[in-house]
């Protein structure tokens, strides 16, 4: 007879573990998370796909959400692990609110609250697989921060996760400058998004830009890209060298 | 043949599932063969589970790990309906299904999709996919046959159809379905969702439309080679 495979480890050294949860691997991931400052506030851009494994699944995927009045979090990863998340940073909010005393929790501090999240969790062998990204302003401060899975943390002026940080820093590392416009700012964000669209497997055509600035939080309509593949090098690449590939 | 097939092996429903939504309410379809490994343990399973009167789910993956959330699901919905003293909606219903999902995500292995109707919100149709992520969508597949699937909707899907135009939707896709994928086969059983109530259809794998590569069905050999010869053409 043939039992089904226990889930527990052989490792001796744990103890008993059946109510122990933790993430193995992701199942429906979200891909990168591009995000600068510029002059009135924070952009971020996020395509819409939630992949599982290597077929492109769902299309329809929000990445971005405000929490509260100051703050936009991104996030790619795992999205049952987002969806967690933002339930404890509704409750986190909630409580904010609750106290009724004209303050409110700006990114800094909801930037804080999930690092704390994320390495805690990260020490339990139990993550959230995520990498976040989190941007606000409040009372004229900008503000932009990231968190990963293990708990690394930083703020910078622009941060990108997963192939965004390869492939779209060098390029904000180039052209960022403070006080960037809104139109400067979405044409730079477009420049990494596109170049993610050629480079990286898991980025779909269909993106929204989210703006954050002291009025508030808005987010774009869905919307794709032009992409260009008119090189006499893409039509005829063997010119050169027949017989070859 | 493989005299060593494993009828222990754990059940698994390889499946195709699919859910649709149309201009008011949804149609569930599945498969209904239920595997344990090469062996099928049950030809004529039945996915589409109740959970309400109202909302249904379709099952795939872990026979067991699917059976025992629709029935703790069940159980909290009957409660909460006791409680709330009128139908259960079906966002709480893919709530209570991706709350179990997400949180024993390391012990369970199956996909799950919540259709129904509510007076709040119409027809609703929500995947919960392994890992127990909650997607709302107009319409879902899941399943090992699912996969065959991607480009027939991504064709065939349109938006505002009629309750018969989703169902015939439906039991095209699951029968093409059913034509390449190993784990999926047997009937195709669709349950019609809306504001007049639940429907239950049933299409026996004879009565499914043929494929390619795919021939009429006989009773005998005998009868092709006793069938009567053409009539000679008259020119």
């Amino acid at each position: 007879m043939n039992f089904m495979a226990s889930k527990q480890p052989e490792n001796s050294l744990l103890g008993p573990e059946s109510d122990s949860q933790r993430t193995l691997y992701p199942y429906v991931t979200g891909t990168s998370v591009v995000a600068l400052k510029y002059k009135d506030g924070i952009l971020m851009a996020a395509d819409m796909g939630g992949s599982y494994g290597s077929t492109l699944r769902y299309k329809n995927v929000e990445r971005m959400k405000a929490i509260g009045k100051h703050s936009l979090l991104g996030a790619s990863g795992e999205i049952s692990d987002f969806q967690e998340i933002l339930r404890y940073l509704d409750e986190l909010i909630l409580y904010d609110n609750m106290w009724d005393d004209g303050n409110s929790l700006g990114p800094k501090e909801v930037h804080n609250y999930l690092t704390r999240v994320m390495y805690n969790r990260r020490n339990k062998f139990n993550p959230l697989w995520n990498s976040l990204v989190l941007g606000g302003i409040k009372n004229g401060q900008k503000y932009l921060g990231t968190v990963s899975m293990i708990g690394v943390n930083f703020e910078d002026n622009h941060v990108a996760t997963g192939f965004g940080n390869h492939l779209a820093r060098p390029i904000l590392r180039q052209e960022w400058h403070e006080n960037l416009s809104f139109e400067d700012g979405v044409r730079l964000l477009e420049k990494c998004m596109r170049v993610l669209l050629y480079r990286d497997r898991s980025a779909i055509n269909k993106l929204q830009i989210a703006k954050i600035t002291e009025e508030g939080m808005t987010i774009s309509q869905p919307y794709s890209l032009k992409t260009y593949w008119e090189f006499s090098a893409f039509e005829n690449p063997t010119q050169g060298a027949v017989g070859s590939w | 043949m493989d005299l060593n097939m494993n009828v222990d092996a754990p059940h698994s429903m390889g499946t195709t599932i699919i859910g649709v939504t149309y201009d008011g309410g949804v149609v569930l379809g599945a498969d209904s063969r239920t595997s344990t490994g090469m062996y099928v343990a049950n030809r004529a399973s039945d996915k589409i589970t109740q959970l309400t009167d109202n909302v249904y789910v379709c099952r795939s993956g872990s026979a067991a790990d699917s059976q025992i959330v629709s029935d703790y699901v069940r159980y909290f919905l009957h409660q909460h309906t006791i409680q709330l003293g009128q139908p259960a909606t079906v966002k709480v219903a893919a709530n209570l299904i991706r709350l179990l999902s997400y949180n024993n995500k390391n012990m369970l292995q199956t996909g799950l999709i919540v259709g129904g109707w509510d007076k709040y919100e119409g027809g609703k149709i929500y995947g919960v996919p392994l890992g127990g992520t909650l997607v709302e969508q107009p319409f879902t597949i899941g399943g090992s046959g699912s996969s065959y699937l991607y480009g027939f909707f991504d064709q065939a899907w349109k938006e505002g159809m009629t309750k018969d135009e989703a169902e015939q939707l439906v039991v095209k896709a699951v029968s093409l379905a059913i034509a390449r994928d190993g784990a999926s086969g047997g009937v195709v059983r669709t349950v019609i969702i809306n504001s007049e109530g639940v429907t239950r259809n049933f299409y026996p794998g004879d009565k499914l439309p043929l494929w390619h590569e795919e021939l009429e069905p006989q009773n005998s050999l005998l009868d092709i080679l006793n069938a009567p010869s053409p009539e000679p053409m008259n020119i």
